[in-house]
């Protein structure tokens, strides 16, 4: 059996982070495993700007984005393997893989790193009443054929929900000369970015109705019309609300779910708030030696931060393979609870003897929060207490551990991350 | 002019086409739709039932036995993906114990082997995960789960290797009784939107449009109503809740809402029973849904619903009188009905096949071809090879080694021999139907581009004509602006 110190399964932005990182940690035997005929994920569809502000400090488009990390893939010399399903990883870190030249085959590896990014949530999954035509397609498979096979989906577009994709597909159909005519939100707020919401819905004068679902969608065929209506606090459709629109096309920006398969497969522990997988603070699973980062651990809103995360899973990686596939820790770990508006946290434990010197630990919000507090207690006493404007369940929030500080709490149990009014 | 002409190409219909392919007999397939399995027997329980619900005597209950003892050969012979799980009756109320104990004595007479009734320990015994509130059970053993699918396309596939025609998108307008000038027998002339097709004999397998050509040609009118069921699939995570398939006690609707693993490994909870008024009702409805679900935890704990992947509804052809109707019409001669095909017509439809091929070989004095193919191969599945054999398999066909639906896993391979095959897929429903891809938790929204390119490339059909389900159901209308 072929074996390389570190197999990454997923060539997208986390995957390429992740592969970079780690070959400057000064691991060399690393191979990337990606579906796709090409590196880049889902970047590769998302042609419009904005990404890398953060990273970059420019604003660059997704394929840009990418090729940044791809080209230091190519610099570094990081082997790769493109149109390759993963079929299966084993508890003891087997990969299972296949292609139409290789055909299946496996590999040990010393170290995994999950890096599969996350899908979309069908229409079946909504359980939508009516028809079950063609024109209804979520928003990133719309998104894939018109940016990347060229095709339009549709004229008369119905958006069901307001995460990011479905903001920026309302745009780009608009620019491709079709009409948008509705976004319907169930949440009495958006999904997305606000800035996703102001350039993309705004700008164009397309309306976005929040507490609003999609109650019918008309045509055997093709998709003939959708009617939307508005939803009580219970979230049911209120009957009386009905509005009928005449159109040929649903998309539906609905949610993600981190695409995580593989890792039951192998046995890795699940948080059921994120669908992801639970990890320590260098990002390792419940299986030692097997990472996870970006949008199969936790779905991020901005591609920075999942960039940011995979770099240090790909360092931790290379710590642990180079540690002869052993993990090296004192003392014990500290778990970590989200509570009170404060929905997860990843990680889920931190153990400070080798946790970095600053700990980023990323969490959302459950509701809208306005003027209200990020608070941290250690135990039973505050020892953060930030004031925001404004929090919403789309955009991600995070609170920074320092190690000196931790250092001063040698038998702390517990951190607590909520929401306080004041 | 052929000698039987078929219309409908579901189960019965096709059932039919494939019993008569076996005699020196000229016969052709019509429905309305771009490919067979695309009315009532797309959207079913998939279930081939035991045969104890239907009244001792009656065509229902001999069709059901004898299709269910069948159906073993039959999915060999035609590599169908079949397994009898066994079946329970759930009695939730010692008030209803009593008519667990008709449904047992009715089996019995129905000829149902292996009968028994459970009480509440044996019940969970067999199935932990019944209602606490369950006090005893009707277990059947035959009963099984099947691919109605697979068992339609199989039939199809079979009866066009041994030489039955299928004409799609052809839909049957007017029947028209004539006299054949050579042999002076009668004949129908049938006007379709595609041409005028002569027959000997017509066999009338159109579900819940049977009533419809039937009262055409006969004054004795029958009556159909479309009995809507709404249904619910649950992820293959869900699909080990139960390991038999759950009813509740039937009513005058029907058999009630059952949950039961499928042959591919999800969990199915349906159906509802609606009478409509639209043939091609098959919208499902929030209130439906609800229904279902509620009904469904009636006997089933923790049914975790939350794991649904997809919901759609089906239509029974429910005849007035609730039974089978086969056989010639009395005042139009030459022309079968095969119409109320209603559950238990995927279990029947082997029967039925069977017993109308029998009757035109006596009314027609058919003989049997000698080279007539009684098999057939399915796609393959290459999650069933070893490595080995997989990537002896690849070495010859890259494209095996290509997965283009993530979610069931299904290759390339799979879908060029769906494309390829008899009577092969031309839209991206039929590809799911014939392979699966598409079918699993993301449904088709990963996949679709990717199948479309095949269909693209292997059928040179452009992608702006590809559809999902013929006619009008594009999936792309135009070229971006930009695209070259």
């Amino acid at each position: 059996m072929t074996s390389y110190d570190i197999v990454i399964v997923g060539g997208g932005p986390a995957g390429l982070a992740a592969a970079v990182s780690a070959k400057k940690a000064g691991t060399d035997s690393i191979l990337i495993i990606e579906r796709d005929k090409e590196l880049g994920g889902i970047l590769n569809q998302c042609i419009h700007n904005g990404f890398g502000l953060h990273t970059f400090k420019e604003e660059l488009t997704g394929p840009e984005y990418a090729y940044r990390f791809i080209e230091q893939v190519y610099d570094l010399g990081i082997e790769y393997k493109l149109d390759t399903m993963v079929m299966d990883i084993s508890h003891d870190k087997v990969v299972t893989a296949m292609n139409r030249t290789e055909g299946m085959f496996q590999i040990q590896a010393g170290a995994v790193i999950l890096a599969m990014g996350c899908r979309e949530r069908p229409r079946g999954a909504l359980n939508i009443p009516g028809y079950r035509p063609a024109g209804i397609y979520s928003a990133g498979t719309a998104q894939r054929l018109v940016n990347m096979e060229g095709y339009m989906p549709g004229r008369e577009v119905v958006i069901l929900g307001s995460g990011d994709i479905g903001l920026i597909m309302a745009r780009r159909m608009t620019f491709e000369g079709a009409t948008v005519k509705v976004v319907a939100e169930l949440m009495p707020f958006s999904g997305g970015l606000k800035r996703n919401i102001v350039q993309c819905l705004d700008d164009y004068g397309i309306p976005l109705k929040l507490s609003h679902t999609v109650v019918d969608i008309e045509g055997k065929e093709r998709v003939k019309a959708v009617t939307i209506a508005e939803v009580g606090p219970d979230m049911k459709p209120i009957p009386g609300t009905e509005e009928r629109y005449t159109c040929d096309t649903l998309l539906l920006s609905t949610g993600l779910i981190p695409e995580n398969e593989l890792s039951r497969g192998a046995g890795v522990e699940m948080n059921p708030v994120t669908s992801g997988p639970v990890v320590n603070e260098v990002l390792e699973t419940n299986i030692p030696g097997v990472f996870a980062c970006g949008n199969v651990l936790h779905v991020h809103d901005l591609v920075d931060y999942v960039s940011e995360e995979a770099t240090r899973a790909g360092e931790n990686a290379a710590k642990y393979v180079q540690n002869g596939c052993k993990d090296e820790k004192e003392g014990s770990d500290i778990r970590l609870v989200a509570t009170e508006g404060a929905r997860y946290t990843v990680p889920c434990t931190v153990n400070v003897s080798r946790m970095d010197e600053n700990l980023t630990v990323r969490f959302r919000v459950g509701a809208v929060f306005k003027d209200s507090f990020v608070s941290v207690y250690f135990d039973d006493e505050r020892v953060q207490h930030r004031k925001k404007r404004i929090m919403a369940p789309g955009e991600m929030e995070q609170v920074i551990l320092q190690k000196k500080k931790l250092a001063d709490y040698p038998d702390l149990k517990t951190i607590t991350i909520k929401i306080e009014a004041e | 002019m052929y000698d039987v002409i078929i219309i409908g190409a579901g189960v019965t219909g096709c059932a039919v086409a494939r019993e008569l392919s076996r005699y020196k007999v000229n016969v052709c397939v019509l429905d309305k739709e771009e490919d067979v399995c695309s009315g009532t027997s797309k959207a079913n329980s998939a279930i081939v039932h035991a045969g104890f619900d239907a009244p001792a005597g009656s065509l229902m209950a001999r069709f059901n036995v004898r299709g269910n003892e069948m159906m073993d050969d039959f999915a060999r012979d035609l590599d169908i993906p079949f397994k009898r799980n066994g079946a329970m009756v759930v009695c939730i109320h010692e008030s209803e114990k009593e008519g667990l104990k008709d449904l047992y004595d009715r089996g019995i007479a129905n000829g149902v082997k292996g009968l028994e009734i459970l009480d509440r320990e044996q019940a969970l015994e067999k199935e932990p995960n019944l209602t606490e509130n369950v006090v005893a059970a009707l277990y059947a053993p035959t009963s099984g789960i099947i691919c109605p699918f697979m068992l339609n396309i199989a039939m199809a596939e079979n009866a066009n290797v041994n030489g039955v025609d299928f004409f799609f998108n052809t839909e049957v307008e007017k029947l028209t009784p004539a006299t054949c000038e050579k042999c002076g027998q009668p004949i129908w002339k049938i006007r379709t939107n595609n041409g005028e097709y002569k027959a000997k004999y017509v066999i009338n397998a159109a579900g819940v449009y049977a009533d419809v050509f039937h009262n055409m040609v006969s004054e004795k009118k029958i009556h159909i109503t479309p009995r809507r069921g709404d249904y619910c699939l649950l992820d293959k995570t869900a699909g080990g809740h139960v390991s038999h398939t759950i009813f509740p006690q039937p009513t005058k609707f029907g058999k009630g809402v059952l949950v039961s693993p499928t042959i591919h490994g999800n969990l199915i909870v349906g159906p509802t029973a609606i009478d409509i008024e639209n043939r091609e009702g098959i919208n499902t409805t929030a209130a439906g849904i609800n229904d279902l679900i509620t009904k469904a935890g009636e006997h089933v704990r923790n049914l975790p619903i939350r794991q649904v992947i997809t919901s759609f509804a089906g239509l029974r052809a429910h005849e007035d009188h609730h039974e089978f109707i086969i056989g010639e019409v009395e005042d139009a001669p030459h022309f079968i009905d095969c119409a109320g095909i209603e559950s238990p017509g995927l279990s029947s439809s082997p029967a039925i096949g069977e017993y109308v091929a029998q009757m035109l070989k006596e009314k027609m004095g058919l003989e049997e071809k000698e080279n007539w193919i009684g098999t057939r191969k399915g796609i393959l599945n290459p999650a069933d090879l070893s490595i080995e054999e997989r990537n002896e398999l690849i070495k010859k066909e890259p494209a095996y080694g290509r997965i283009i639906c993530r979610c069931e896993m299904v290759t390339e391979g799979e879908i060029i021999d769906a494309i390829h095959r008899p009577l092969g897929a031309r839209s991206l429903d039929g590809v799911k139907r014939r392979t699966r891809a598409g079918m699993g938790r993301c449904q088709a929204g990963f996949c679709s581009p990717r199948t479309m390119e095949i269909i693209n490339r292997e059928l040179g059909i452009p992608m702006e004509k590809i559809t999902k389900l013929g006619g009008d159901s594009k999936i792309v209308l135009e070229r971006t602006k930009g695209g070259a």
